[in-house]
């Protein structure tokens, strides 16, 4: 019998073909400043970027911690309520420990922190995966839970930073190194973090895999418990860094702090190329999201020609138009 | 089909001769030089076809004949690219499954197409519901259920949720549908893939009763036994041209055989192992698969292919992937000698027992993700034992793989969904070895794919062993396990009935233990 050669000889080894989700938030980017320049050209003064983006650094990273539980089939709405919750631990326990460490009492805080955020989303995670709980159920449900916990502790009210603390924690975010604001600093030491994390390790490749098809990572013998659980932690993690940087700029913690941030988190990363069906994950993408709507925001307060109060409106609609790119891009 | 297969080709022509040429009653369906062209791919070619009311006939082929798309032009859900299409005398020129329909003709698909959540009786009246003044009728619904699933000996209650009943039942459900409304014509594709002995029995005297009402019916089997107990006209496909209609019954299964075939086949399978199989790799004793397996024992052996026979819901599936670790199981399992339990699939793929899944698209590769992550996502800790992703590495690793089990691809950066089904399963067959496996257990080897890959594949399998590994097979294709293992083990509901080996691999064997019944006749016609 023949075996008839029906295709041409294989081709070279790497190719780079680039598709919309991977440069489009970036072409997004550059047209948005492209216009906003046109608009006002204070818009692209250094002082103006620089508070944006400083500005977009809590969406940022967050929302690379939400890229990786989107890229692996889920989803968090509880990150909000999640930084409100750890905002509020971190201080008392700051206030706690201020009379008697001063300033030592800011690394313990922050590591208070992270801590409370790695087990947050360590919960978030079990309810998902050992629980087999829906994702947008179970962090509906935490969501709810870390908002109330927040109310209780600040009695309604709330928890400010002690004054012996203020003045030494205030660099955090209003500090520059090299001129550079510390925020924007550390969340694209983040995004490096997880770009590095999701595109050059075994973690990363597993993340996505169980997103793509989890039938076919179990069938390849990885553990869809273990990586989604570990995506929940990441993400509790980078929501904790968030507060960590977001203290100063507030001073205190309230049963209103991060309200909606989980909105603007998956606007952010569905905007930057990633699907919420799980798969591949865009981080640099996710990164861009966050600056594409501090940026239309600070567009519409410093131009006349939309009211400021229908930021939400505009946001909104460019979700759904990214929502419908992804969807005919295919 | 291997030896026994080889053409004679005096025997294919004088069956060539003796196809019908024309008919003295007029036909209830006439199709004309039908063809379909997809881009520059023909897979149907100038195909015309006569339907006498009351008549069964069969449309038989293999995979890639053109059947289906045969079957989907006649229902109206693929336009042909040329042809007409006559029914009892005028030309249709529908485009709608629902036009085909109004005109008289029915298809019973071979995928279940019904809504799990809802009742038996609400999906038998999807899309036509009954009712007065804009309410739904459920009393009267429920009635013309009842009545037609009692037709068709089916015993599920019509207010059984389609979800909760067995598969057979909801093929029958499913043909229950199509019979609901009066048809002229009723096309079956494949609808036995999924039944066991006496439903098949139930179906074919459905289909009998059809029949005896004057109405035609067009059957797609690859079961050449049903076939030739059935059909009235045998029509043969071949790489998308009509090799002609027979008159049923006057074929021999080996002559249908022959027919679709139209080549020789001699070196479709590889040769056997020369020398016995060596000392027993896996041993397992009283596997247990809660709701699918009991009791279960058997050992594979170095250099062997064992395989395993059984219908479809026999428990093959079931069993190794309980053994695996994929899905709740007991069993005392011995590899190399030494008691293992899996408790996940990492575990038996750490101890070098691999699983190749049946279901290539839907759990074996990630359609969206390009070749090397595909090829290397089970053996991910052996190919990159540092802290991170080594390009080189899976470059390397998936020009190796391409050139040793030679997948057809365009360029290595592409995606696996572009692959044919053929080069897919190759591309699965080399990620399943990437963690170098000593049991290789194969489900579906060569399901759906053509049939120079699947020479290909039967290649490598023998590789594998003569390499000294361990192989299992599953499949439902009978001729595929009598033309590739060493022995075979039949299961039926759960358990294993015996063993077919040497002289004793016949298909008649097989469909014995298989069933534990003689598939009996049911027409006329007599086994061979």
């Amino acid at each position: 019998m023949t075996l008839l050669a029906d295709l041409s000889p294989v081709r070279r080894i790497r190719e780079f073909n680039l598709t919309w989700s991977d440069v489009g938030p970036f072409l997004a980017l550059v047209a948005l400043l492209v216009i906003g320049f046109a608009i006002n050209p204070e818009f692209l003064s250094t002082t103006n970027l620089a508070n944006v983006i400083t500005r977009s650094a809590f969406t940022a990273i967050i929302g690379v911690g939400a890229t990786f539980v989107i890229s692996s089939g889920g989803l968090d709405l509880s990150v909000g309520s999640m930084a409100a919750f750890i905002t509020g631990v971190m201080i008392m326990f700051m206030n706690r420990l201020a009379p008697d460490l001063v300033g030592w009492a800011i690394p313990a805080g922050m590591a208070m922190a992270v801590l409370v955020g790695l087990f947050c989303g360590l919960g978030n995670g079990l309810i998902v995966t050992v629980g087999r709980i829906e994702p947008f159920i179970a962090t509906l449900g935490t969501m709810g839970i870390f908002r109330a916990l927040i109310t209780y502790l600040s009695d309604g009210g709330s928890i400010p930073i002690d004054r012996s603390l203020r003045d030494l924690y205030r660099p955090v975010y209003f500090g520059t190194v090299a001129g550079m604001p510390i925020p924007i600093l550390i969340s694209l030491v983040v995004a490096a973090a997880g770009a590095f994390l999701l595109y050059k390790t075994k973690y990363g490749r597993e993340c996505s895999a169980v997103g793509a098809n989890e039938d076919v990572a179990r069938y390849s013998g990885i553990s869809v418990v273990r990586t989604r659980t570990v995506a929940y932690v990441i993400q509790g993690v980078c929501v904790a860094i968030a507060a960590i940087c977001y203290v100063p700029r507030l001073g205190a913690a309230t049963p209103t702090t991060g309200l909606l941030w989980e909105l603007q988190v998956i606007t952010a990363v569905v905007i930057g190329g990633t699907a919420l069906r799980g798969g591949k994950g865009h981080i640099w993408g996710t990164i861009a999201g966050a600056v594409i709507l501090e940026l239309i925001a600070n567009l519409m307060v410093i131009s006349d020609l939309v009211s400021e109060y229908l930021v939400a409106a505009v946001q909104g609609t460019i979700i759904i138009i990214a929502m419908l790119i992804q969807r005919f891009s295919k | 089909m291997s030896a026994h297969a080889r053409i004679e080709e005096s025997r294919v022509d004088a069956l060539a001769a003796s196809a019908i040429v024309a008919n003295s009653v007029e036909p209830v369906l006439r199709a004309e030089n039908l063809t379909k062209q997809y881009g520059l791919a023909t897979v149907l070619s100038e195909v015309s076809l006569d339907v006498l009311p009351g008549e069964i006939q069969a449309i038989i082929g293999e995979n890639g004949a053109g059947k289906s798309t045969l079957m989907r032009i006649l229902s109206g859900y693929v336009e042909p690219t040329e042809g007409a299409i006559w029914m009892e005398g005028r030309q249709l020129s529908f485009l709608r499954p629902s036009e085909a329909q109004e005109a008289g003709i029915a298809l019973v698909h071979q995928e279940i197409l019904l809504a799990d959540a809802l009742t038996v009786m609400e999906n038998l009246f999807l899309g036509r519901t009954l009712g007065r003044w804009g309410l739904a009728d459920d009393r009267r619904m429920r009635r013309l259920a009842a009545e037609k699933l009692a037709e068709i000996g089916c015993a599920v209650s019509p207010s059984a949720i389609v979800g909760a009943i067995p598969l057979a039942d909801k093929q029958l459900v499913q043909i229950a549908r199509a019979l609901l409304d009066e048809h002229k014509v009723v096309i079956f594709d494949e609808p036995t893939a999924v039944l066991t002995g006496e439903e098949v029995r139930r179906l074919q005297e459905v289909i009998l009763g059809l029949k005896s009402r004057g109405i035609a019916v067009l059957y797609i089997s690859h079961r050449l036994d049903e076939v030739q107990q059935l059909a009235d006209k045998v029509t043969v496909l071949r790489d998308g041209k009509l090799i002609g209609s027979y008159p049923g019954r006057t074929l021999s299964q080996m002559d249908m055989a022959r027919l679709m075939v139209g080549r020789e086949l001699a070196a479709l399978y590889p040769e056997k192992a020369s020398k016995p199989s060596g000392e027993p790799v896996l041993s397992v004793r009283n596997a247990h698969v809660p709701g699918y397996v009991e009791d279960v024992s058997f050992t594979l052996r170095k250099g062997e292919i064992l395989g395993f026979a059984g219908m479809i819901g026999a428990g093959r599936t079931e069993l190794f992937e309980g053994l695996i670790g994929l899905r709740p199981a007991r069993a005392s399992v011995q590899l190399d000698g030494k008691p293992i339990h899996f408790q996940s699939p990492r575990a038996a793929l750490d101890a070098g027992i691999s699983y190749l899944t049946e279901d290539r698209k839907g759990k074996g590769l990630l359609l969206q993700e390009r070749l090397a992550p595909n090829l290397t996502l089970s053996a991910l800790a052996r190919i990159h034992p540092g802290l991170y992703l080594r390009r080189s590495r899976e470059a390397a690793a998936i020009k190796e793989a391409v050139a040793k089990y030679d997948i057809r691809v365009k360029s290595y950066s592409a995606r696996a969904g572009e692959l044919s089904g053929g080069n897919q399963q190759k591309l699965l067959l080399a990620k399943v070895m990437m963690t170098n496996p000593s049991v290789v257990i194969i489900d579906e080897p060569t399901r759906g794919i053509d049939i120079a890959n699947k020479a290909q594949i039967y290649a490598f399998i023998r590789a594998l062993v003569t390499e000294g590994r361990a192989c299992i097979v599953i499949s439902s294709d009978m001729q595929e396990l009598i033309g590739v293992c060493d022995r075979i083990l039949v299961m039926r509901e759960g358990r294993i009935r015996g063993e077919a080996s040497g002289d004793k691999m016949t298909e008649h064997e097989i469909a014995f233990l298989a069933t534990s019944e003689v598939v009996g006749p049911i027409g006329a016609g007599d086994l061979m």
